[in-house]
């Protein structure tokens, strides 16, 4: 048999129908649904008459509209959004589907929610009508985004028309240096090949410095595959991926976890298989990075200043320059003069518990310098969780709010926004203009990062803090 | 959905890189539960300001490309999230055809689920056809998706690439689940085949 890489073992096991210009039907496994890209799907449905495929295989929770506010019991204030969460409550009754709903303690980010419930698993294909459902692939897992019509045929049929991406490989060689998290790398990654560079691909990240995270890390690493424009982002499963996965309400016991850990021993991209492109990035030239402008790829490490748009070339001559005019930003500022008016953890990113550990860490003992600054942990267990280590109390000292569970200002569907001009450090994935409210500032950075600009009121080089 | 065959209309030259999918429709209209109706809201942020007055800069608030058809972009559009809003605004509008260097994977795809064709073409001719875009209303650029070619306005004729079976669809305005359906026996195959190889799944 051929070489093949992990991708290739998943996509030949998910196979249920190709036709002969190479167009193919790929089975899913997990389908992840929420209440703002599926409403037209199941509407979809129901005008045609057809039903769910494979109710057992399809999830669903709200949280991009959620209210991440203590008050939230009251409901949801805005019409639409309210309107929104309810008919994802009625279409998961109607067409029964598992379901979390706001009330339940479960009940978070969907890609949280998943590896969390033990849903997603080593080698599965897994959906979701949200462009982060890459986070999965931190299992080993091929995860993508779809659209609402695509989100219809999987509901309809539990399969994708696909083509096949090409493979490859992104190796983080060698030991971070202290101070630097998987955030700094995807964000690096990204630095490197651009917001384009992925397109087309399906991304493996390997090497010693991804096997060194833990699985919270490698899903920060893998969220952002879709930010490099990749399809998918994987990484092969081990020890670390099992241990997590076991004992997980949804995952496979007794003879049935023998018989998976057996399959799940063969996920690897074997030694001389093809790649269509490798990137390879040394892990000790990885420092804390920061986003200065209105895309991922603007990115640089916190000892930076600001470019110039004449430090590009092409058509990013220009988008840097209206970056830099959204941002409030001149060329030249070292970017730890940048003053910061609020800072946000929380999102798929960074809204899992280790993210919580890390600014916690950080911020113990300190009060924050900044006008608002919020904790939104990724799901209800997260959240508990950081109660019960004596995180939320760590936070609540230092002057964050100790919200709920949702996507919250990462996307800013909700009431949590930023207003025209105010400046935010924040942990998740997006910079894009408007993106956390009209006319609003991102830059992205990790959550000790943005503990640090929390305490500083700047951003700040977290190692000078260690 | 709509076919798509050919299209004679004025292309709006939008010449910036990575236009994400929150600027071609941000987040506060993706609360609808209906794909339609969403025209009004595309490029919002870009075409309104604070007090919901036009920018008359904005390309599509100027008198002639206030009825394009098609549009002229940078690399790496729709990039960003996968929310299918971003082409049912494009399509309210009016617009059913895109060119621009590349494309953002899920956006699309997302496309041609609505009966849009985004062209790709190498960006030296994209110039080309930006620089006949900015010649206004009475630049019109024709499209064949049959013969996979665009005429510019001065008659130069561009050959494009796509997708046997995508740009079937589209001529023909098929739907695909109807199309994936009639393989049910295929998906069933493969569920028993599965189920054997991997039950705990």
């Amino acid at each position: 048999m051929s070489p093949k890489t992990l991708y290739d073992k998943i996509w030949d096991a998910h196979v249920a129908h190709e036709a002969d210009d190479g167009t193919c039907l790929l089975y899913i496994d997990r389908h992840l649904v929420h209440e703002v890209t599926s409403p037209q799907a199941f509407e979809g449905l129901r005008m045609t008459g057809r039903t769910v495929h494979a109710p057992d295989k399809t999830i669903a929770v709200p949280d991009h509209n959620v209210p991440t506010t203590l008050d939230r019991a009251k409901g949801i204030e805005n019409p639409e959004s309210k309107i929104q969460v309810e008919a994802l409550d009625k279409n998961a009754t109607d067409f029964g589907i598992h379901y979390y709903p706001v009330s339940d303690v479960r009940q978070g980010i969907v890609h949280i929610v998943g590896p969390e419930q033990g849903w997603t698993l080593p080698g599965m294909t897994v959906v979701c009508g949200d462009s982060h459902t890459a986070t999965h692939g931190a299992f080993g897992a091929l995860a993508h985004g779809i659209g609402t019509s695509e989100v219809e045929h999987v509901l309809a049929t539990q399969t994708l028309i696909q083509k096949k991406s090409k493979n490859m490989k992104v190796e983080i060689t060698g030991k971070l240096r202290p101070g630097v998290t998987a955030k700094d790398i995807t964000l690096s990654v990204i630095g490197a090949t651009g917001t384009a560079g992925g397109t087309g691909y399906v991304i493996e990240y390997c090497g010693e410095a991804i096997r060194d995270l833990s699985m919270e890390g490698r899903m920060t690493v893998c969220n952002m595959a879709i930010e490099g424009g990749a399809r998918a982002g994987l990484i092969a499963p081990d020890e670390k991926t099992f241990e997590y996965c076991k004992g997980r309400p949804h995952a496979p016991k007794g003879g049935q976890w023998e018989a998976a850990m057996e399959w799940w021993k063969t996920l690897y991209s074997d030694d001389d298989a093809h790649w269509d492109k490798v990137i390879t990035l040394k892990g000790e030239d990885i420092a804390p990075v920061v986003t200065w402008g209105t895309s991922p790829e603007d990115v640089l490490p916190i000892t930076a200043s600001v470019p110039a748009p004449e430090d590009f070339q092409g058509g990013k001559v220009g988008a840097a320059k209206r970056s830099l005019e959204y941002m409030g930003l001149t060329s030249g500022t070292p970017l730890d003069r940048i003053e910061i008016d609020t800072v946000f953890i929380g999102s798929c990113t960074n809204g899992r518990i280790e993210d919580l550990r890390a600014a916690a860490e950080v911020l113990k003992g300190k009060k924050i310098a900044v006008k608002r600054a919020m904790v939104v942990p990724g799901s209800g267990l997260v959240r508990a969780q950081a109660e019960e280590e004596g995180l939320a109390d760590i936070f609540k000292e230092a002057g964050f709010e100790w919200r709920l569970a949702g996507c919250s200002m990462c996307l800013a569907m909700n009431p949590d926004q930023l207003s025209p001009g105010e400046r935010c450090a924040a942990t998740s994935n997006r910079n894009f203009e408007g993106r956390q409210g009209r006319g609003g500032r991102t830059h992205l950075m990790s959550p000790q990062m943005a503990a640090a600009a929390a305490i500083t009121g700047h951003l700040t080089d977290v190692r000078e803090m260690m | 959905m709509d076919k798509f065959d050919k299209l004679t209309g004025v292309a709006a030259p939008l010449p910036l890189i990575n236009v994400d999918t929150d600027m071609i429709v941000p987040k506060q209209f993706l609360k609808t539960i209906k794909r339609e109706g969403l025209g009004v809201n595309l490029f919002d942020e870009m075409r309104y300001d604070d007090d919901r007055n036009e920018i008359p800069d904005f390309v599509l608030n100027q008198p002639q490309y206030r009825d394009a058809e098609i549009l002229v972009a940078g690399d790496n559009f729709g990039c960003g999230s996968s929310r299918e809003h971003a082409p049912w605004a494009i399509k309210d509008f009016g617009i059913r055809c895109i060119i621009a260097p590349s494309y953002a994977d899920i956006f699309y795809n997302n496309c041609f689920k609505n009966g849009i064709l985004p062209i790709v073409l190498p960006q030296d001719q994209v110039d080309v056809l930006m620089n006949d875009a900015e010649k206004g209303s009475n630049a019109r650029i024709e499209i064949d998706l049959e013969a996979q070619t665009i005429t510019s306005s001065d008659g130069e004729v561009f050959t494009f690439e796509v997708d046997s079976f995508k740009k079937h669809c589209l001529m023909n305005g098929l739907d695909d689940i109807g199309l994936t359906l009639e393989k049910a026996a295929s998906i069933r195959d493969f569920e028993a085949q599965a189920s054997a190889a991997r039950p705990w799944v």
